[in-house]
C-alpha cells in the first residue's frame, strides 16, 4: 500500500468517525467539535488531491467561521447535555434505517457506472492552484461572482432585519 | 486512487447527514448535518474535477476545473444560508425558549 492509499483511507476513517459522532453526541458543543475534526479529514482529502485554494478555503471558511457562529448561538443558547430533547426511539430508528436503505441504494445504482476504472489525479495538476482558478473565475465566471457579492450583501441585510430586537 | 472510493465516501458521510437530519430534534444539529451533506458534495466534486483533468489535460490545460470553481460557489451559498439560518433559530428562540423542532412545527403559538 502506497502513501496515499493510507494517507486516504486514514483521512476517511477519520471523516466518517467524526461525521458519525456529530450525529450520535448528546451535546451540542460535543457535535460543533466533532463536525470542526469532520472539515479537517475533508481538507486533507482536498489538499491530497492538490486543490490547494479549496483546502485553505474549506478550513478558513467552515471550520473557521461558520463553525464558531454555531458556537456562538449554542453558547448564547445555553444549551448542554440534559436539556436535549430525544425523539421517540422507533422514530429514530427509522431515520437511521432510512439512511442506511439510501447508502444502499446510491452505491448499488454507482456500482455498474461506466466511470468504475478512471483515476482521480493526486499531488499534482495545476487546475487546484489559485492562479488558474483565479484566471478562469475572472474571465469565464465573472458574472456568477459579481452576483454572489449581491447574495452575500442581501443574506446580510436579511440577517439584520431578522434578528433586529423590537418590532 | 480510483474514482469509486471518492464515490463512496460522498455517498457515506451524505447518508450520516441525512440520517443526523431525520433523528435528532435539534434544529442547530439538524442544521450542522445539512452543512455535512454540503461538504460531502463538495468533496466529490473535486475528485471528479481531478477525474477530468487526468483524462483532458491533453487537449486542454484547464480541464475539469469548472467542478472546483463550483465548489466555491456553494461555499458562497452556504455561508450566506448558515447566517440567515441562525438568525431565524436565534429569533425563534427569543420568541419560545425551545429549539426543538417538534415544538417549533406550529406557523402560529
Amino acid at each position: 500500500m502506497s502513501i496515499s492509499e493510507i494517507l486516504f483511507y486514514f483521512l476517511s476513517v477519520l471523516a466518517i468517525g467524526s461525521a458519525l459522532m456529530v450525529v450520535i453526541s448528546r451535546n451540542p458543543v460535543h457535535s460543533v467539535l466533532w463536525l470542526i475534526v469532520t472539515f479537517f479529514a475533508i481538507s486533507g482529502h482536498y489538499i491530497m488531491m492538490n486543490a490547494q485554494f479549496l483546502g485553505i478555503v474549506n478550513l478558513i471558511v467552515y471550520a473557521g467561521a461558520i463553525m464558531v457562529l454555531f458556537l456562538f448561538v449554542i453558547m448564547l443558547m445555553n444549551l448542554n447535555a440534559e436539556t436535549e430533547p430525544k425523539k421517540n426511539k422507533w422514530l429514530r430508528m427509522a431515520g437511521i434505517v432510512a439512511g442506511g436503505c439510501l447508502l444502499l441504494v446510491l452505491v448499488a445504482a454507482l456500482k455498474d457506472a461506466e466511470v468504475k476504472n478512471s483515476m482521480v489525479q493526486l499531488k499534482d495538476g495545476e487546475i487546484g492552484l489559485i492562479k488558474q482558478l483565479g484566471s478562469v473565475l475572472f474571465t469565464e465566471y465573472v458574472v456568477p461572482f459579481e452576483i454572489s457579492s449581491v447574495l452575500f450583501l442581501s443574506a446580510m441585510v436579511g440577517t439584520v432585519v431578522i434578528g433586529k430586537k423590537g418590532d | 486512487m480510483n474514482i469509486e472510493y471518492y464515490i463512496v465516501l460522498s455517498i457515506a458521510l451524505f447518508c450520516i447527514g441525512i440520517a443526523g437530519v431525520l433523528t435528532r430534534r435539534n434544529a442547530i444539529i439538524i442544521f450542522m448535518c445539512i452543512e455535512l451533506m454540503l461538504n460531502a458534495v463538495n468533496l466529490l466534486l473535486v475528485a471528479f474535477s481531478k477525474m477530468h483533468h487526468l483524462k483532458g489535460v491533453a487537449a486542454n490545460p484547464n480541464a475539469g476545473i469548472d467542478g472546483q470553481l463550483f465548489v466555491f460557489f456553494i461555499m458562497v451559498v452556504a455561508a450566506a444560508e448558515v447566517s440567515v439560518g441562525l438568525a431565524i433559530i436565534v429569533m425563534m428562540y427569543r420568541n419560545v425558549h425551545s429549539v426543538d423542532v417538534n415544538f417549533l412545527n406550529r406557523l402560529k403559538h
